[in-house]
């Protein structure tokens, strides 16, 4: 089977998030770099499926050319075929125009190979967090896809799928190929081993330019929420201080 | 005629209460836009759609009909309410952020080819749309603006607080029989398992969580102890699940779960603001660390400075003491 992977390469902020001059991005002057953890653990199912049906990972990012870095991860992790779609504007692009030049992409590569059995998003990218990249996708290729997916099976040509809801999980049974929309704990994303990491030096990656315009969303500025700033009260120093925390305890009535 | 009209999220007809957020929502900025507010309810199930309309004041109710849909299904869900915009051409086409919420409005909005918004916290209307929006789970906002007549949009969920209309009154509910296509069954619910109940990491009082403080997966049985005596839970950070020290349901943060107990006790946790978003909402947060400038211990309101290891064992000796 193969299937396809979309990462999205975000920053890894520490204790704030700062935000450039012009207000329009995150100021990444001091920050590294990661997959947002959703696509993270949507790659690393993707290769235990092909662990265990055969067949390909490929994984595509639209971004910048030092998203290079985040599929070559990928690489050591597991993945054999990468795709950059490169965004040189310096900013992401609107909702749309990524899901456009996503499907464009999807369309040029199943022209040259075999179609994907199996598309996987994650839920929402952590930045910017729109809820709707993959379920665009699916509906211009015209595929099946389900959201918040927490746990993946193939059997033949359908893949079971399940999400946690209040009280309990929901199964979905979809005829392949479909797409995914995938969630942080469907598994435990390994480490890369040595071979993967020498995997990932050697990974070939192709560059795929696509023709695009902007949606009809324009950013405007990013902001901080409003904080309530509050002083913390000191309670002590080491175990003493325990007199003085069951002392809140009780009062906050929850002893 | 355009109006705004809202997603009723319901379990085959069990109306969830986050719906009531959006409703409220809707109403709020109805009387800003001198718009109204239309409920959209999608398929025939036994529920209380109709008391809903009348106790939040919302005069008008669509019942989306049609035999296949015998349960939720995001692209059946989506293609009825888009078939339902495209027809009425409401301002707004709204749910509460849930995953469902988002989920069925990306659908019927990507059917349509038009822009969603996700997570709106302020929604504003002059020549074109200003909105505010949440990114990176709500620790940073985006003000957009769209130059559509048209819009779809999804309210942050608890960003609303739920309130019941001051006059109540009768809906006027209306079937609408829509043709879908039969293949869009392919993602209908198929099968259902249950949960343990209880108390969740969620719902929980009390919350004891360790982090790569804590050390390893077996360093976390005082704080066990420590959450059983106080009838909580046990929470974690991210580096803790993916150490694999604990399974990531008891991840707290952005892409873990979001608490709000009455006490939260942060064991060994710098307080990233991924984890900080998840967090935020407890009443009372306890920093246990031994670094004063962790961001766990400078935001929250009370704090010991100590070794983990020896100020959870103290605790725990303490309420025993007591008891
Ligand atoms: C997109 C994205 C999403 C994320 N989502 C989440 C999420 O949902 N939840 C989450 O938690 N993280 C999330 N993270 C990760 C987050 O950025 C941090 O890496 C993580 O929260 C750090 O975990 P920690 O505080 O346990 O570890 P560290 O940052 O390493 O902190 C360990 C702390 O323990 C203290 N300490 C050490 N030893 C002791 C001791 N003996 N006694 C007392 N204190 C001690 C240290 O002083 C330090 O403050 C996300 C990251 C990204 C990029
Ligand atoms: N620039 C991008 N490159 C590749 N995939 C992306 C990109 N942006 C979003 N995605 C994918 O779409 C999903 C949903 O994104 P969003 O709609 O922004 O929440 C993400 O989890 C990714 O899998």
């Amino acid at each position: 089977m193969r299937i396809l992977v979309c990462v999205k390469r975000v920053p890894a902020p520490g204790s704030r998030i700062n935000i450039t001059d012009d207000a329009l991005t995150v100021d990444t002057a001091h920050l590294g770099f990661t997959t947002s953890p959703h696509e993270e653990c949507a790659v690393e199912e993707a290769a235990q499926l092909v662990e265990e049906h055969g067949g390909s990972v490929c994984v595509l990012t639209v971004g910048p050319a030092e998203a290079e870095e985040q599929l070559r991860y990928a690489a050591s992790v597991g993945a054999n075929e990468f795709v950059l779609v490169p965004n040189e504007s310096g900013h992401d692009w609107d909702p749309q125009r990524t899901s456009h030049v996503i499907s464009e992409a999807i369309t040029q590569l199943e022209a040259g190979g075999e179609r994907f059995d199996l598309i996987l998003f994650g839920n929402e990218s952590a930045d910017s967090g729109g809820y709707q990249v993959g379920i665009r996708v699916a509906v211009t290729l015209g595929r099946a896809v389900v959201n918040g997916i927490k746990g993946i099976e193939i059997q033949d040509t359908t893949v079971t799928a399940s999400r946690e809801v209040d009280g309990g999980n929901e199964v979905y049974s979809v005829p392949l190929p479909a797409v995914l929309g995938v969630k942080e704990g469907i598994n435990l994303p390994r480490y890369p081993t040595m071979k993967g990491r020498l995997a990932s030096k050697k990974a070939e990656i192709s560059s795929t330019s696509i023709d695009s315009s902007a949606g009809p969303q324009e950013k405007v500025r990013l902001h901080q929420p409003e904080e309530k700033i509050s002083e913390t009260e000191i309670l002590g120093n080491g175990p003493d201080a325990a007199v003085k925390v069951v002392d809140l305890l009780d009062e906050l009535g929850v002893l | 005629m355009p109006g705004i009209y809202v997603l009723v999220e319901h379990d085959r007809g069990e109306i969830s209460p986050a719906t009531f957020e959006a409703l409220t929502a809707a109403r709020n900025l109805a009387q800003r836009l001198t718009e109204e507010v239309v409920a959209v309810f999608i398929g025939v199930f036994d529920s209380d759609f109709n008391a809903v309309c009348t106790e939040y004041g919302i005069s008008e109710g669509v019942v989306l009909a049609s035999p296949l849909i015998t349960d939720y299904g995001p692209e059946l869900w989506g293609e009825a309410l888009s078939q339902l915009s495209q027809e009425r051409t409401p301002r707004i086409v709204m749910s509460v952020g849930t995953d469902k919420g988002n989920e069925v409005i990306a659908h019927a909005s990507a059917r349509l080819g038009s822009p969603f918004i996700a997570n709106c916290i302020e929604v504003h209307r002059d020549s074109d749309w200003t909105i505010t929006r949440m990114q990176w789970g709500g620790s940073l906002l985006e003000d957009v603006r769209v130059d559509t007549e048209q819009i779809f949009l999804s309210y942050a969920h608890h960003s609303v607080e739920p309130e019941t209309a001051a006059l109540s009154s009768d809906a006027n509910i209306q079937i609408v029989e829509l043709e879908l296509d039969s293949l869009l069954t392919r993602t209908l619910v198929q099968e259902r398992a249950a949960q343990a109940e209880g108390a969740t990491l969620s719902t929980a009082s009390v919350v004891v969580s360790g982090g790569r403080g804590v050390g390893s997966a077996d360093a976390f049985a005082p704080l066990e102890e420590l959450a059983d005596l106080l009838a909580g839970k046990v929470g974690c950070s991210r580096a803790v699940t993916n150490n694999g020290w604990r399974s990531h349901a008891d991840q707290v943060g952005q892409t873990g779960t979001r608490i709000a107990p009455e006490i939260y006790i942060a064991c060994g946790i710098s307080g990233a603001i991924q984890h900080w978003v998840g967090a935020m909402a407890s009443k009372n947060i306890l920093a246990i660390n031994i670094d004063p400038e962790a961001n766990m211990v400078t935001k929250a309101g009370y704090a010991v400075l100590g070794d983990l290891h020896e100020v959870v064992p103290a605790i725990i000796e303490e309420i025993k003491r007591r008891r």
